[in-house]
């Protein structure tokens, strides 16, 4: 028995070594649950402060650029309005429209909360954002973030007033996507290399494929919006073996220089999710 | 300023550093991570006592990891370098040499060869751990490879513009005050 105590004294050092490599370790490979724990909102909170103290000066470097992002966006939404079209008269008469203005309004499914960028990463193989706006303000788990120019990723952990957003960098990162010319559903992921660009896989061999194509987001996520711009393809490689191809995609955003983004809430994702857990329930 | 002041405000710095300085650089290659951060823990005095330098590089670099949402990784490298230091410092000076006349690791304390030495295998381990631990998650050998010695030398080439930069005056100390 002395003889034990004798050894774990004069070993002591590299037990606690061993013993704070597996703490680490632990943290490490078991993020996925860690970062629900609450240690880590309350860290993220801490950070939070930190960053956006540092935001406030770093965006006065770039208003002018992020000025002409917002003029663009503007400017492609004001072209979607109905005024805009404005077909030649081939009635006879002025018809008034008798309907509510906002009569669609009860059939929203997406809405749009702007955020600030307060943190953000690219060079680490898992990158992470963090906004300026969390629980308080209506962010939940598992929304969608896009920015002006095209998706940014999603939310994996909110705080009362931070929220962490999963990048579309990230390893375990997928969103499911079609190219905006035609059909062909496939999954982006990203290979942790080049934070420029992701690769979207599983296209089949039938479509015709060229550069500069736009990969835009899926109507059957539930969480995305449908139409939203992931990138542009870059390079087509065929996978000789499998009858699919694995496309090089530029993201549309550009993840060094991101500082505004918008959370998109699903409003009916909950309606939607009930009648999906009855029909696996029967 | 005392020692612990002085390690305290250097804590703050190279975080902050690290974290709003050299993560914000637009990488020039898929190498090329610029990291300095680590040198905190080179600069640590001599006289920490073992437990307590593996201790303190944890919480550096769990530090580290709040603010890039890693929790582990950098706390899990830094601990090496923490606990195989001594080792290295035992290796390259005689004891008597340092420990009596300076407080810690530098040029001047140690000469230019061992400091260089010293310097070049903790920033190695600590590189090669650290993609290490994203290797297993990625797996691609020449990336490792790769990333490891490019990352290592823009490290050493950080750390020499610090030395240049900020000339740490190492006080000789006299005998016992």
């Amino acid at each position: 028995m002395r003889n034990i105590f004798l050894f774990i004294a004069r070993f002591s050092n590299l037990f606690f070594f061993l013993l704070l490599q597996a703490v680490a370790l632990t943290m490490l490979f078991r993020y996925n649950k860690f970062h629900e724990a609450a240690y880590m909102n309350v860290a993220n909170e801490a950070t939070g402060k930190v960053f956006l103290r540092y935001n406030g000066i770093q965006t006065y470097f770039s208003l002018k650029k992020e000025n002409d992002k917002l003029r663009e966006q503007n400017a492609r939404l004001m072209n979607m309005l109905k005024v805009d079209f404005n077909a030649p008269d081939s009635s006879l008469q002025l018809i008034t429209d008798t309907i509510r203005v906002d009569s669609i309004e009860q059939y929203r499914k997406f809405l749009f909360l702007p955020a600030k960028v307060i943190g953000n990463s690219v060079d680490a193989q898992n990158n992470y954002l963090t906004l300026h706006r969390g629980s308080n303000q209506g962010v939940d788990v598992n929304m969608a973030v896009v920015g002006p120019e095209g998706i940014i990723g999603k939310v994996i952990n909110v705080s009362p007033n931070m929220s962490v957003v999963m990048s579309l960098l990230h390893r375990k990162n997928s969103v499911v996507a079609l190219l905006k010319k035609g059909s062909g559903f496939g999954e982006v992921i990203w290979d942790g290399k080049d934070p420029r660009f992701v690769t979207l896989t599983k296209i089949p061999r039938t479509i015709k494929i060229n550069k500069g194509d736009t990969v835009v987001t899926s109507p059957y996520s539930d969480i995305f919006p449908a139409g939203q711009v992931v990138g542009f393809v870059e390079e087509v490689a065929e996978e000789k073996s499998t009858s699919v191809y694995s496309l090089k995609v530029r993201t549309a955003t550009n993840f060094y220089s991101v500082q505004h983004a918008y959370i998109v809430k699903n409003l009916q994702k909950s309606e939607m999710d009930s009648l999906l857990t009855k029909v696996k329930k029967d | 300023m005392s020692n612990l002041l002085k390690n305290i405000i250097r804590f703050a710095i190279f975080i902050l550093f690290q974290v709003f300085v050299l993560d914000n650089i637009p990488p020039l290659h898929r190498f090329i991570v610029p990291y300095l951060y680590f040198l905190f823990i080179l600069w640590l005095p001599f006289k920490i006592s073992r437990g307590g330098l593996s201790l303190l590089g944890f919480l550096f670099g769990l530090t580290l990891d709040f603010f890039t949402k890693t929790p582990g990784l950098h706390a899990a490298a830094c601990t090496l370098i923490a606990y195989i230091r001594p080792f290295v410092i035992g290796l390259l000076m005689p004891k008597e040499a340092y420990e009596i006349s300076y407080a810690e690791p530098s040029i001047t304390s140690m000469g230019l060869m061992p400091y260089s030495v010293y310097v070049l295998i903790l920033t190695i381990l600590h590189h090669a751990y650290l993609v290490f631990l994203e290797w297993l998650e990625f797996g691609d050998f020449f990336y490792f490879l790769g990333k490891v010695f490019a990352t290592t030398g823009i490290s050493l080439l950080l750390i020499l513009i610090t030395e240049i930069l900020f000339v740490r005056k190492s006080r000789y100390r006299t005998n016992v005050a």
